[in-house]
């Protein structure tokens, strides 16, 4: 039986005192713990961030990719592999900005991986500028009079797009996020983990004291994740009213929004049936009959 | 004379005329009669309209190209005979349609000597048919006239409209039938060429150089396949996707070429044999990936068949401009091989070769090609499948591996190449990483670990330079007075150029650069040194090739025929420089 520890690398983790990166890694630990899982029974692939730096700290079979490019390589890794449980972790820029195009089709495609994404609302590792989730009108490093654009909604995105398993996490409650990796691991199909992760460095707006004002647990307002119609109304709700104010109304919903079971793309492979493509012998494949076809 | 199994044939239409398809089921009737091919076909970046023409050179010999004389034209539009009339031989023919008023008109005005009208459009509706089937009455025509025994049509047909069923088959052989003996009976006496059945006994292929890239992959367990399509690399995609049952394979098309390399990195990862294509414009994309590839080691096989650039350049036209962007695509420091196979022959070898380089070094292999060669079909004999030996390098042994301990998958050695373990094997936990990392793969931007690894990679191009054995090709007498200089696809129009050439009493020879990295200095620098004329030829505008020739032996080939109109180079031009 593993434990936490077995899935840490040795080197301590690098992020600021504090961030809410801490959480999703050790919420990540246990969930792997609780499945009964070996470190090598599992593949993670990490985006560039500082949410990516936990390659160095977990210790998986891990890939630590490009900036925006964890999904082409974790999806490849699970048809290459399907027996594998694979899991992508990265930022809010790596996964909404610069590696959304990746993200929309990976959730029509429905390749059975968990995707975690620290939404700080920021861009961590490059020190502060706006992300695509900066909320309107928060000053950041390169936005000095104020975000222009509106943030784009993770949640209403991939119920649209045909996530089957879409989740809102938040690193300040390990317990939740635990079982939400957890169910996003055994669910068949792509899941797509949005964890409201506070950059206490970077952003000052969105910080553990506002999540803890405005966060609801859907399970406890009785959610039935299987109601596409309710997931939409809970995925549009988010604060209108930004700034921290005790009598606010708004509320933040985490949890399982949406869950639907649709066959998976791998599943509709025939290809794949009987063996993985990586336990497929190689020696002496024989070409003769396309040869045949060309003379 | 009478000539006898020496034909270039050439069919030009409209594009939607079924020029394409007139023009394989010539060659391929051509091939079942034991005469050899060279098929080549021409077409703008359009759906419908614009002017296609394919050409298809036939002889008892081996023929390695297209050639810039025509002997018999067929024209489906008026098009065909105003681009291309310059190019008929002074005996050579003309069959146009005449039920199609401009163009016998025009036909008429502009040449009278084997000028043979057939009423195509009529004898298709004849034969029971619409005006889109007579592609196959110009087909017919063209052997009845050169006397071809009708019965390999016939049985072609059959074959290349197996799916669309009896009826349509039944019709495209009436309509070839009609062609083939109005023109017989009218016009056979008065035409020279003729095409003579031989038996042959070695069976032939005819095939263009992206199934032999496809082949050579299929044959070297190459599994998982991603790419986005982009003219001319797509036709690898059908083909591979077309074989994805019978083969076990997993045949992506993806959102970008960017989602492709980094799948086939994720693929390899995991242990598998993966590649993707693209062209020029697509290649661009997959820049920051590549080093990827070559950061994790984890080894990719990533074909380029070139057109013409910049941007979207010339779409459907060919060129040799991608040379030195595949030498440097990238940031940074990497190892990789770039391979330039020159005819189908060698792009299944190279592409067998490549994905072994790739497995057993760990690194992106290149394989660069371009229109010209990937599009263009050649006869050859069956692909050797036994001398073939799948090497997939060294593979962690999991007995042998700690349990509980990180795994040493960077391990420095003399190689530059450390074994490896994959996803899912018991104590070979690593992490392949982006960032400069330590020998288990973790994160470290030590001064010292970074020496160490950038150096460990860099050496494996070193190590496997013996491994590929023929980075050079020499062809003709060494010492020859002339010596042409090429790589890829100009080797086919090289080659029937020094036949004519050898044939007319000169001695050259042709040095072929088959492999561009690791560069194959010493080999290069012997046989240039000892060349008396040295001539570069290459399809682009800044000679690449020379240009990497004059970096590494510090030669200068003064003289150059570089073509860069999209058009492939042919013999003529070559022969017409060397005689000056
Ligand atoms: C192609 C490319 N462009 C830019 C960068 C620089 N870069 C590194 S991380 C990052 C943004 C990080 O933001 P996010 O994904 O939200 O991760 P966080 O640090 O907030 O966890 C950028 C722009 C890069 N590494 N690669
Ligand atoms: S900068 Fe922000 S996101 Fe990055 S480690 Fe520090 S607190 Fe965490
Ligand atoms: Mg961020």
């Amino acid at each position: 039986m593993s434990t936490g520890k077995d899935f840490e690398t040795g080197q301590f983790p690098t992020w600021c005192p504090g961030c809410g990166d801490f959480g999703i890694w050790t919420a990540l630990k246990n969930a792997f713990v609780e499945q009964g899982l070996a470190p090598y029974q599992i593949c993670v692939v990490f985006g560039i961030g500082c949410s990516g730096n936990m390659a160095s700290f977990l210790n998986v079979y891990g890939f630590h990719g490009l900036h925006g490019r964890s999904i082409p390589v974790a999806t490849a890794i699970k048809l290459a592999n399907h027996k594998l449980p694979v899991v992508a972790v990265g930022g809010d820029g790596d996964g909404y900005g610069i590696g959304l195009g990746h993200l929309i089709h990976a959730m029509r495609r429905n390749v059975d991986i968990t995707y975690v994404v620290h939404n700080n609302q920021i861009y961590g590792l490059t020190k502060g500028q706006t992300s695509p989730t900066t909320e309107h009108g928060v000053v950041t490093k390169s936005t000095p009079f104020g975000a222009i654009e509106m943030p784009i909604n993770p949640i209403a995105l991939a119920i649209d797009t045909g996530a089957t398993y879409v989740a809102r996490g938040f690193s300040g409650n390990v317990k939740q996020l635990t079982e939400l990796i957890i169910g996003a691991m055994k669910h068949k199909g792509f899941a797509l983990i949005d964890v409201m992760q506070p950059c206490i460095t970077f952003n000052h707006l969105n910080t553990f004291h506002w999540f803890y004002q405005r966060i609801y647990e859907l399970d406890k307002e009785g959610h039935n994740p299987v109601d596409k119609a309710k997931a939409w109304a809970r995925a549009m709700e988010w604060p209108t009213q930004l700034s921290v104010d005790e009598n606010r109304i708004d509320k933040i919903f985490t949890g399982l929004f949406y869950q639907e079971y649709r066959a998976t793309y791998e599943s509709q492979l025939p290809q794949l049936q009987n063996q993985a493509l990586v336990e497929q012998s190689i020696d002496d494949i024989n070409i003769q009959p396309l040869l045949e076809k060309l003379a | 004379m009478i000539k006898i199994n020496r034909l270039n044939w050439k069919i030009g239409g409209e594009a939607g005329y079924g020029i394409l398809s007139a023009g394989e089921i010539f060659a391929y009737a051509c091939l079942h009669g034991g005469l050899e091919t060279f098929a080549y076909l021409e077409y703008p970046s359009l759906i419908r309209g614009g002017h296609n023409t394919y050409q298809v050179w036939v002889r008892e010999d081996n023929v390695q190209s297209h050639s810039s004389h025509i002997d018999l034209l067929v024209a489906l539009n008026k098009e065909t005979i105003e681009k291309h009339l310059h190019e008929l031989v002074p005996d050579g023919g003309l069959i146009y349609d005449e039920n199609d008023n401009t163009l016998r008109e025009y036909a008429c005005a502009t040449r009278q000597k084997n000028c043979f009208a057939v009423p195509m459009a009529d004898l298709a509706k004849q034969a029971g048919g619409q005006k889109v089937i007579r592609n196959m009455v110009a087909v017919g025509s063209s052997f009845g006239l050169i006397n071809y025994p009708y019965n390999y049509l016939f049985d072609l047909i059959a074959r290349f409209f197996e799916k669309k069923g009896s009826k349509i088959i039944e019709l495209n052989q009436l309509a070839a039938k009609a062609g083939y003996d109005y023109v017989n009976h009218k016009y056979s006496s008065q035409f020279e060429y003729k095409l003579k059945v031989r038996r042959i006994n070695n069976p032939k292929i005819l095939i263009n150089g992206n199934e032999a890239i496809a082949l050579g992959a299929i044959k070297a367990g190459m599994k998982f396949y991603a790419a986005y399509p982009m003219t001319p690399a797509t036709s690898i995609l059908h083909y591979l996707v077309a074989q994805e049952r019978n083969y076990n394979l997993v045949v992506k098309q993806t959102e970008d070429e960017i989602a492709a390399i980094n799948m086939i990195v994720g693929a390899s990862f995991a242990g598998v044999r993966s590649m993707t294509a693209t062209s020029g414009g697509g290649f661009s994309l997959m820049t920051e990936a590549l080093g990827l590839s070559g950061m994790t080691e984890c080894g990719t096989v990533v074909v380029i068949a070139q057109r013409p650039g910049p941007a979207t350049g010339l779409p459907t036209w060919t060129e040799q401009g991608d040379l030195r962007f595949a030498l440097h695509a990238g940031q940074g420091d990497f190892p990789r091989v770039v391979l330039a196979p020159g005819d189908p022959e060698e792009c299944y070898e190279l592409t067998f070769l490549a994905h072994n380089i790739a497995d057993k070094y760990q690194l992106p292999v290149i394989i660069l090609t371009d229109k010209y060669l990937a599009e263009a079909r050649q006869t050859v004999p069956l692909f050797n499948q036994d001398s073939l030996r799948i090497d997939r390098g060294e593979l962690a042994d999991t007995n042998r591996l700690a349990v509980d301990a990180r795994f040493v998958r960077y391990a420095v050695t003399m190689s530059g190449v450390s074994s490896r373990s994959l996803p899912g094997q018991a104590g070979g936990i690593f992490t392949a990483n982006s960032d400069e990392h330590d020998d288990t793969g973790l994160a470290n931007e030590e001064a010292k670990v970074r020496t160490i690894q950038l150096e460990k990679r860099m050496k494996k191009i070193q190590s496997l330079r013996a491994y590929i054995k023929e980075p050079i090709k020499l062809y003709g007498l060494e010492g020859a007075d002339i010596t042409l200089v090429g790589w890829g696809s100009t080797k086919g129009p090289i080659l029937e150029a020094i036949k004519a050439l050898t044939g007319e009493g000169k001695q050259v020879n042709f040095l072929q650069v088959r492999c561009f990295e690791p560069f194959p200095v010493k080999e290069v620098d012997s046989v240039l040194r000892q060349a008396k004329q040295r001539i570069l030829i290459e399809n682009n505008y800044s000679g690449q090739l020379g240009g990497l020739i004059r970096e590494k032996t510090g030669i200068d080939i003064a003289e150059k025929i570089l073509k860069y109109d999209g058009r492939p180079i042919n013999p003529e031009e070559i022969i017409n420089y060397v005689n000056g």
